[in-house]
């Protein structure tokens, strides 16, 4: 072959190499794929462990071990507090995520708003839905503007027992 | 008979005879699974028990550090109202970040539609997330292997490594993935894997009151998660796109996609 063939060939050679060598560098070494094959898990392997190291914020009041971490401290109230038809909700949906307390925030940020109520007791007319066991009111008509828990007992919300 | 025949008899003979009695017996393949404790998470959603209170669109984003007011969240709820005319309605103003505190439906645009309530027929709430797909189509097309299934079946995004160019968002038939407004990558739910590799719920299981979320190791037999999905009537989203969701449904309606 000629020498014109050549030299654009050693060009496109060098680059190739190029590439290679700079990808030799760039790509990290733990770069792989698991069980499931390069086409849905080639990744860079580490970076599991990189997601694993987020702080969890929320504890264990939930479903799982209902109000469990709550009690480590605030056992007795915890208990009254929960017995309730409001027990069925974690403490930290009002009460905020309990990361670091009682340490750095010494006292959770507890979301008083009305908006927080009307989350599940507005009134909605959907009788086929779950919500259709939830008193709700209309926002607009009762109190508007007034913190729910200024009448209310979040803990004991049933009507026989308001103040 | 020759030779050949009465050889070759005898053999048959004795290999049968060597094969063990208990070698016969069928393998249950849950008792396999049960004894290889290999972790493949799924999500069980019992829609019949949201009521859209949207603690866990709230719980996720904190969790998770998603700006809270930017129109991106990793989790959401639908809400669909049928009309007694036949008429369907789908919205999630927010993604149900706040709930839904009001009977209108958002219509998109800034557009509002109050539904008479003597016209209101069936109303439900649907909560949504990633399916953690078996066949990813997020994971194919990215060019730079930033995000992945991992052995144990959730599907990461690696944020040092992805280069925010949106392919996976586009491929995502959910729609489940979004760009991150702060850290200008793709974006998605972990299934709280910082949480879930430690012995917790997700941030959403854990925030929700009526037990409506739930999540189990589908490969463990005696999972009681795994017990509802294979006993009773579950489906999945967009089974027909071959993607093999992990997030099964009790209580799906044919619209709901």
């Amino acid at each position: 072959m000629k020498s014109h063939v050549w030299r654009p060939l050693y060009v496109v050679i060098a680059l190739v190499v190029g590439l290679l060598v700079f990808r030799f560098f760039y790509v990290p070494n733990d770069f792989g794929s698991g069980k499931r094959g390069f086409m849905y898990s080639f990744h860079r392997k580490s970076n599991a462990e990189e997601w694993k190291k987020q702080p969890v914020k929320y504890s264990v009041t939930g479903k799982q071990k209902m109000h469990e971490y709550c009690s480590e401290c605030h056992g007795e109230e915890v208990k009254v507090r929960t017995e309730k038809l409001h027990g069925v909700i974690p403490c930290e949906d009002c009460h905020g995520p309990v990361l670091n307390h009682p340490e750095a925030p010494e006292k959770l940020d507890i979301d008083r708003s009305r908006e927080l109520c009307l989350r599940c007791h507005t009134s909605l007319p959907y009788t086929t839905s779950e919500r259709k066991r939830i008193p709700g009111i209309d926002p607009k008509g009762h109190n508007a503007g007034v913190q729910c828990v200024k009448c209310h007992n979040p803990h004991n919300p049933k009507l026989e027992d308001m103040k | 008979m020759k030779r050949r025949d009465f050889l070759k008899n005898c053999i048959m003979v004795i290999a049968g005879a060597s094969v063990p009695l208990s070698a016969l017996t069928l393998v249950d393949p849950r008792k396999v699974l049960a004894a290889n404790p290999d972790i493949q998470w799924a999500f069980l959603i019992n829609t019949e028990k949201c009521v859209g209170c949207g603690f866990c669109v709230k719980a996720c984003k904190t969790e998770n550090d998603i700006p809270f007011e930017a129109n991106v969240t990793r989790t959401w709820v639908e809400r669909y109202v049928y009309t007694k005319d036949d008429r369907r309605y789908v919205d999630s103003p927010k993604g149900a970040l706040y709930g839904y505190t009001e009977s209108r439906v958002d219509l998109g645009r800034g557009e509002f539609k109050e539904i008479d309530p003597k016209n209101v027929g069936k109303a439900f709430f649907v909560p949504k997330l990633c399916n953690h797909c078996g066949t990813p189509p997020c994971t194919q097309v990215c060019p730079v292997g930033a995000t992945y299934k991992t052995d144990d079946g959730v599907v990461l995004v690696d944020r040092k490594w992805c280069i925010g160019c949106g392919y996976c968002i586009m491929a995502c038939p959910y729609a489940a993935r979004f760009f991150h407004p702060v850290l200008k990558v793709a974006d998605k739910c972990t299934f709280c894997y910082h949480r879930i590799s430690k012995g917790l719920e997700t941030a959403c299981v854990n925030a929700c009151p009526f037990g409506a979320r739930r999540m189990g190791n589908i490969h463990d037999i005696n999972d009681p998660v795994t017990q509802v999905i294979m006993n009773e009537r579950v489906g999945v989203l967009k089974d027909e796109f071959g993607t093999k969701p992990q997030a099964f449904y009790i209580g799906l309606a044919q619209e709901v996609r």
